[in-house]
């Protein structure tokens, strides 16, 4: 599986915006992901010509970062958060319902049943910076909040069936591969979906707001 | 006297469309940088945030204006900004939101601090977990160029500046700055021996300042009113204002922005308090590698002193609230899992001390021993902690047996409960979300 000539052209751009191109590898390598669906050993030769490194070196990178995969993910990759606060607040009992409900085990894509329009895998995440809406489950890197095990299992039977999803505090959700091509610096349009910061964000300002509480005058302060 | 909660940073988070530069400007923003660009001097705003006494607000509280002064300005090199947008730390939660409700507050910031420091490149480096986050960032960097905040000559002052958005690829080290510049640098995350400091060869060798987000998105302000105005608020020591992350089994979780020095009681009192029918177990003041707290350090102000002398550490003010539900060996364990899978692997003690607490404590929980044996086994674990502690390369190592020591600290009596072939006498269900409703509905 060789890549195309607009990956190749698209790969040296990234490359170029950095003072010093090997800056470009870790965009480079999400891109490779986007045009291939994981990280392919033609992507990362790729990858290390137009740097003029080996392709040892760029796979010593490849295999560090987590979000790079070796083996193809679905159409939709769910990650639940299993670190303690989400864990505690009900993430290990979704993580264990969607094992359940998809077959699968942790990082594998479920089998597609006849009719499913898309498919899905599982994996447990670490800490995703949303504890305030935990117990917290991402799709394609797009936050979930504040889920259950009912509504996980709904939300993949969705995804499965080619329902649309929206993401809680972001567009509508689209593939893995289209997220990873974002990843790598391309610009998909979707910036101004989603609300400006959802409820547990607003939480503080509100009491704030209510109060009429707000930082001191800068004049009074000088 | 100050506000109990001061808005500065959340305070535009609610407005319609506050991620766009019309919005951000439409309230003034973008002042701060034709301020700085129409008169004052690099040092001047060097000046401005050391008298502020801006402390980093990503968990080391060291002084940013002082870090500045550090860049040795006759170095050849060029320099750099970069950001670190890697927010992982379990529990913290508050730059996520910033930069995804007011990405131009972040930038300007960004354009600011650069200018102080004489860098023409900045890069802002964001975990790669949060697509909308990164869109959102783009975008507004798409925007503050065709406005003329970045680029070439920004708005006629001679000043050119360049900044890039980088996204991660999932490693928590990469939120340590130096592993972090060899993320920037295209190789794997792993931490820098120091000295030499970043500050004189840091990104490609170079002189180079790493900050938090927030600590970059408080400069606007501070250049905007004045290095006293930050400084009327917050403690002698410990200045300004911050965000609190409240997690966890509380009434409203969420995002508080106050002085420093609030106490949990008072923020809680805020929130409505801890969910109904339960009180407060323990607690981290500032992630999972800041050693655990319990109720008697309720009344303990949230600044940097106050939470060294109680033996923890104010860090990113992730404030995870358990109550009396919640196992603290089942949660102690977890973060233990957590610090063995994102150990780098560079230095012995914590890629393998990692693993051997991971070893003892899932032992402990299952409780498969004796009293007597499981005493030896808690001693253990404590030699093992001691060996991991002050002797990792960085500080990854040190934060994974804050939660290991202060736990044991403050119940081991509780580990021992597991023992005896019991295991945990505690129900995971009775601490989930959902919990509650379900025993109100029943």
């Amino acid at each position: 599986m060789t890549l195309d000539a607009r990956t190749l052209d698209e790969l040296r751009q990234i490359a170029a915006r950095y003072p010093q191109p090997r800056s470009g590898l870790l965009p480079m390598l999400h891109l490779v992901q986007s045009a291939q669906g994981r990280i392919t050993p033609e992507g990362m030769e790729a990858c290390a010509d137009i740097l003029g490194i080996s392709a040892a070196e760029v796979s010593g990178v490849a295999t560090f970062y987590t979000m790079y995969k070796r083996r193809p993910v679905g159409d939709y990759h769910v990650g639940v958060c299993t670190n303690t606060l989400c864990a505690v607040m009900g993430g290990d009992a979704i993580f264990e319902r969607l094992k359940q409900h998809l077959d699968v085990g942790n990082d594998e894509v479920a089998e597609p049943r006849d009719g499913d329009q898309a498919t899905v895998s599982l994996e447990h995440v670490e800490c995703n910076a949303a504890c305030d809406y935990a117990p917290v489950v991402m799709v394609n890197w797009e936050f979930m909040d504040n889920q259950t095990p009912d509504s996980a299992a709904r939300m993949v039977d969705d995804l499965r069936a080619g329902v649309p999803v929206q993401s809680t505090r972001g567009p509508r959700l689209c593939t893995w591969r289209e997220a990873e091509r974002v990843l790598a610096g391309f610009e998909d349009g979707l910036a101004d979906e989603g609300p400006s910061a959802g409820p547990a964000s607003l939480v503080g300002l509100e009491i704030a707001r209510e109060k009429q509480w707000t930082a001191p005058d800068a004049e009074e302060a000088k | 006297m100050t506000d109990k909660l001061t808005p500065v940073l959340t305070d535009n988070w609610d407005e319609e469309r506050s991620w766009t530069l019309a919005a951000y400007e439409a309230r003034g923003g973008y002042g701060a940088l034709r301020k700085a660009l129409g008169g004052l001097q690099p040092d001047e705003i060097i000046t401005m945030v050391k008298d502020s006494g801006l402390r980093g607000r990503g968990g080391a509280g060291f002084p940013t204006g002082m870090k500045w002064s550090f860049i040795p300005q006759d170095n050849p090199n060029p320099k750099y900004l970069v950001v670190n947008a890697d927010e992982s730390e379990p529990g913290t939660c508050k730059d996520i939101p910033l930069m995804m409700a007011s990405p131009h507050t972040l930038i300007e910031g960004v354009i600011l601090s650069s200018y102080a420091i004489r860098a023409n490149h900045a890069f802002i480096y964001v975990r790669g977990e949060v697509l909308h986050v990164v869109r959102r960032l783009r975008a507004a960097v798409r925007e503050a160029y065709a406005a003329g905040h970045l680029g070439s000559n920004i708005h006629g002052s001679g000043y050119d500046l360049d900044l890039v958005i980088h996204a991660g690829a999932g490693a928590y080290i990469c939120g340590e700055e130096t592993a972090l510049l060899d993320s920037l640098e295209g190789r794997r995350g792993q931490p820098r021996l120091r000295p030499p400091f970043p500050a004189v060869a840091g990104l490609y060798a170079s002189p180079t300042v790493i900050n938090n987000v927030e600590s970059i998105a408080s400069v606007p302000s501070i250049v905007a009113h004045g290095a006293d105005w930050f400084a009327s608020m917050g403690t002698e020591k410990s200045k300004g204002y911050v965000i609190y992350s409240l997690s966890g089994h509380v009434k409203r979780p969420g995002q508080y922005e106050a002085p420093l020095g609030i106490t949990l009681r008072e923020l809680l009192e805020l929130g409505g308090g801890m969910r109904e029918g339960h009180e407060l177990k323990f607690w981290t003041p500032g992630g999972s590698s800041t050693p655990l707290l319990t109720a008697e350090h309720l009344d303990m102000p949230l600044d940097y002193e106050s939470v060294a002398a109680a033996g923890s550490m104010l860090g990113t003010r992730a404030l995870q609230i358990f109550d009396d539900t919640t196992c603290v060996v089942r949660a102690v364990l977890r973060w233990s899992e957590f610090y063995k899978h994102e150990s780098c692997g560079k230095c012995t003690p914590c890629r393998e001390g990692t693993w051997w607490l991971v070893q003892n404590l899932t032992r402990l929980e299952k409780g498969e021993f004796s009293r007597t044996e499981g005493e030896e086994i808690l001693d253990l674990l404590l030699d093992q902690c001691d060996n991991i502690l002050g002797r990792s390369f960085c500080a990854l190592g040190d934060g994974a047996t804050s939660p290991v020591t202060s736990s044991v600290e403050y119940f081991r009596e509780e580990y021992l409960a597991h023992l005896d072939g019991g295991g945990c006498p505690f129900d995971p269900a009775a601490s989930t979300a959902w919990a509650v409703t379900e025993g109100v509905h029943a």
